[in-house]
């Protein structure tokens, strides 16, 4: 028999461990609980880069791990952040239009009810009924149930498709981009029923939870997000850590080899394409209530190539070194575009570094590339691993 | 006594150029069989079409007692139903322990649910070690395959291909690169493999084939010149002005 898959892998443990500590030490210093070292909405980025770590483990996954680089996953990061955004606007607006009305004498009908919400919602766009893709919003099971099941299905459909017809490498990153473009294109549409390029908005107010400050619920989110991050943490470190992970990483260095062991690679694919489009559909939805808003530049292309970069920065195929990429990356980009970082004036030209930050970045991804093929991750490994031995 | 594999009328064209023409082969269930043949000459290309990467234009290729035609099954499908094949260049998993390159060859449920489910016992410890040993490599089992002597990782294949026990195996110049002793443990893997299966071996050294001690059939320009033992073949003389000439 085979030693426990924890006996096998301490290293979850030793993540485990930091999420915890990192989380206590955030909620004994945060607003919310009294200490009020940290402010609510810096507890809002980090739950928010938690969330950010979820999607790089997934990214790691397909990519790192199983060698499909899609260039497409934050898309189903906005789906699950557009799934759980309209139960949000929903319910709210629901409760607005009930409270404006409670004076009156007659209850609303519920016709009546439904076209208060719509014009409250739609009256940016000019529109007064709810769309069709809005058939659910009124339920919060079903919206929970679709941040899984819209991401799955689509990666399903797009990936069956793609590889079956052995689309792959550049072609199927390529093809993962024209995804997430043509998706955030029908997303700017006002007809698209879903406030076209206004996204959803005031997603940071839970229906329900009026009177929960937002620096308690902030600490919930927060909660949420590391539990989600160390959940599929553990779940991901399994399924890399079997027979599996060695058969997708097989495929990652030679799928035609793969093949001829009598697997079929294609199924495999498929399997972690999907499985890595719903994680990052619930790391989306658990993101976008903490940022208040989601719209359709969030699912930019940009956005998916950001994500590949954090991982590569982080080091591919490890799961640690993704959320090392992910929170490293995020957080001092945050910083940098927060306009805080001091300008340098060099006398004939000021480095501003909202405008210049994207070009460290680049320089800081074409060194991790040249330096260190494997990462941030890949660094800590040699100093310290290496070291003790 | 029937045949495990039959081709019969197999034609590929490549652009126009035809790289097997009309070629017809058959090999019995536990038998030894070297094909030799200049560069070139469609050797690949025929381990191609009966392992499913390659679909012919004509031609049928029938396997089993039941006669199943090979063409319209995928890759992973015909090695399923027991073809194993070995590549011209070494290709084994680097990244992976010895031991997990065996352990993935090994013959056991190949669906993406049942692999993640899947849990080694220790039979499936024991049957990898008991390959590792017959492939000379019981003491390199926790060794990254990236750090094997080249030599070390054509066995590492040949044994990948004996865990995922075929009923016949296709090995591409496996002594390619190899010192003389070497081969000499290659060629005893060989003749003892092909003792309960059919293998099918490519082969460029003549020296190499003489000490399988087996059927030969000579290919050239896609289809078949020559065969019978190789002192019949070698004393064909299309085969000394296309082959041995040179
Ligand atoms: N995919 C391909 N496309 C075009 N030509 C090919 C392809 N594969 C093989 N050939 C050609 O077919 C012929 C036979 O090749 P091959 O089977 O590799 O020969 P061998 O293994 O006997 O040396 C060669 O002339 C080769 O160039
Ligand atoms: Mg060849």
């Amino acid at each position: 028999m085979q030693r426990s898959f924890i006996a096998r892998n301490p290293s979850v443990l030793v993540f485990l461990a930091a999420l915890a500590l990192f989380t206590i030490l955030v909620t004994i210093l945060a607003e919310g609980a009294g200490a009020g070292v940290i402010s609510t909405s810096f507890v809002k980025t980090l739950g928010k880069t938690l969330c950010l770590c979820l999607v790089a483990v997934a990214m790691d996954l397909v990519w790192g791990y199983c060698g499909i680089l899609s260039l497409g996953h934050f898309a189903f990061f906005g789906l699950g952040g557009y799934m759980i955004g309209m139960w949000l606007m929903y319910a709210r607006t629901e409760e607005i239009v009930l409270s404006a009305n409670a004076g009156a004498a007659l209850p609303m009908t519920p016709q009546e009810l439904s076209d208060g919400i719509a014009a409250q919602i739609f009256g940016v766009v000019g529109g007064s009924e709810l769309p069709w893709v809005w058939s659910f919003a009124h339920s919060l099971p079903l919206q929970l149930m679709l941040i899984l099941l819209l991401p799955g299905l689509i990666a399903l459909v797009f990936g069956w498709l793609a590889f079956r017809s052995r689309v792959a490498g550049v072609y199927l990153s390529i093809l993962t981009q024209a995804m997430t473009l043509a998706l955030s294109l029908w997303l700017f549409q006002n007809d698209s029923g879903l406030r076209g390029n206004n996204g959803l908005s005031g997603l940071q107010n839970i229906p329900g939870l009026a009177e929960v400050p937002q620096a308690t619920l902030s600490l919930w989110f927060l909660w949420a997000s590391a539990f989600a991050l160390g959940g599929f943490y553990l779940l991901a470190a399994w399924v890399v850590s079997g027979k599996f992970g060695s058969v997708i990483r097989a495929i990652r260095d030679d799928e035609a080899r793969v093949r001829f062991l009598g697997y079929s690679v294609e199924g495999y694919k498929l399997f972690v394409f999907t499985l890595t489009a719903m994680i990052a559909g619930i790391a989306g939805a658990l993101y976008y209530p903490q940022a208040g808003i989601v719209n359709p530049a969030e699912i930019a292309p940009i956005a998916s190539i950001y994500l590949a970069v954090w991982v590569a920065i982080g080091g591919r195929g490890r799961l640690w070194g993704a959320v090392l990429g992910a929170a490293a990356v995020s957080l001092v980009s945050s910083w940098f575009t927060s306009g805080q970082v001091p300008a340098v004036p060099l006398g004939f030209y000021t480095v501003e570094w909202t405008d210049w930050w994207l070009v460290l970045l680049g320089f800081g991804f074409v060194a991790v590339t040249l330096f260190a093929p494997n990462g941030l991750a890949g660094l800590v490994e040699r100093i310290f691993i290496r070291g003790a031995k | 006594m029937s045949a495990l594999l039959e081709v019969s009328g197999v034609t590929v064209t490549f652009d126009g150029f035809r790289a097997i023409n009309d070629l017809s082969f058959e090999i019995g269930p536990a038998e030894l069989r070297a094909v030799i043949g200049p560069n070139g000459a469609g050797k690949t290309t025929f381990m191609d079409i009966v392992t499913g990467k390659t679909k012919p234009d004509t031609g049928r290729v029938l396997w089993g007692e039941e006669s199943r035609s090979l063409l319209r099954m995928s890759e992973a499908e015909i090695a399923r139903a027991g073809v194993g094949r070995k590549f011209q260049r070494p290709t084994v998993f680097e990244d992976q322990s010895v031991f997990d390159n065996l352990l993935l060859a090994l013959r056991k449920n190949r669906s993406p649910f049942g692999v993640l489910f899947y849990r080694r016992s220790a039979e499936d410890k024991a049957r990898v070690e008991a390959l590792a040993a017959e492939i000379g490599l019981a003491d390199q089992l926790g060794r990254l395959a990236a750090e094997l002597s080249h030599g070390q990782k054509q066995w590492l294949e040949i044994g990948m291909l004996l865990a995922q026990e075929p009923r016949l195996l296709l090995v591409d110049e496996p002594a390619a690169g190899m010192t003389p002793a070497e081969r000499e443990h290659t060629t005893d893997l060989l003749v003892q493999a092909a003792k309960t299966r059919a293998v099918v071996v490519v082969e460029h050294d003549m020296e190499f084939v003489r000490r399988l001690d087996c059927k030969v059939t000579v290919l050239h320009e896609g289809r078949v010149l020559a065969e019978g033992s190789l002192d019949h073949v070698t004393r064909n003389q299309e085969v000394i002005d296309v082959y041995l000439g040179r």
